[in-house]
């Protein structure tokens, strides 16, 4: 964790030297969260679970999954996700048969709802898998997304 | 370096709905330059974060497996217009980009 940390903080002295203004004004710790580099270098689902940290998981209904059924374009497939179990801290996302199933962790205060929509890749037809973590335990459920072209590259 | 990015963030009563659009490149590393015939080298942000009036509420961790110039949707609670809201990305080579707009009534 800590050489991680101190790779960071290295390449990002060297770019502050390059870049100018309001860049500078930010300290460094505000910047430098722990990326958490053993899950997403883990080649499987269980792996990654282990090195977000995450316990053994329960399936939930609680947890909703909104994606398309058949994404056309792997390389952007919207995602929207849910959770309704109370007191959730964070919810992790996951695609099976990714490359590297590993493709986010949203990390939530009291300020901001379990709620999360962005785009991500999708190398073929895969389950993408969801967990929660909430009140000390962990939840998960899965959705699974028809992809017709792969989007992770080559 | 960074292109700017682009946040919309709505209020109902003491709740925003906030949109972000980020510009970068999200490469994974297994793309062929298709003039040179080399890899793109991995190239993705690896983290964003969201304060509020100085203060980080959200933090996110990603993969190169979010899409190209990445949006994020989230929703903040307990927020007033005139609250400041900022958006921080950085990436795996140190780069790093910010937007900061201010909460207005709908």
């Amino acid at each position: 964790m800590d050489k991680m940390r101190r790779k960071v903080l290295r390449s990002f002295g060297g770019t502050a030297i390059l870049a100018a203004g309001a860049v500078l004004l930010q300290p460094l710790e505000a910047l430098a969260i722990d990326w958490k580099t053993a899950a997403y270098g883990a080649k499987n689902n269980a792996d990654a679970l282990k090195g977000l940290g995450y316990g053994d998981p329960a399936s939930s209904a609680d947890i909703v999954i909104k994606a398309p059924d058949i994404a056309e374009n792997g390389s952007v497939v919207p995602l929207e996700v849910v959770s309704n179990i109370p007191g959730t801290e964070a919810i992790a996302i996951m695609v099976d048969k990714n490359p590297s199933p590993m493709v986010g962790e949203f990390i939530f205060s009291s300020h901001v709802d379990p709620y999360v929509s962005t785009r991500i890749k999708m190398g073929e037809t895969s389950a993408v898998r969801v967990f929660v973590k909430a009140g000390g335990k962990t939840y998960t459920a899965t959705r699974e997304v028809k992809v017709t072209i792969g989007g992770c590259g080559g | 370096m960074a292109e700017p990015m682009k946040i919309r963030a709505q209020l109902q009563g003491n709740v925003a709905d906030v949109k972000v659009l980020m510009n970068h490149p999200m490469e994974t590393g297994n793309r062929k330059d298709a003039k040179t015939g080399q890899m793109i080298p991995l190239h993705f942000i690896r983290q964003v974060t969201a304060s509020l009036n100085g203060a980080v509420v959200y933090e996110v961790q990603w993969s190169q497996a979010i899409s190209k110039n990445p949006y994020l949707g989230f929703r903040l609670r307990g927020v007033k217009a005139g609250d400041r809201l900022s958006v921080a990305w950085l990436d795996n080579t140190g780069d790093k980009n910010a937007v900061e707009t201010v909460i207005v009534s709908n």
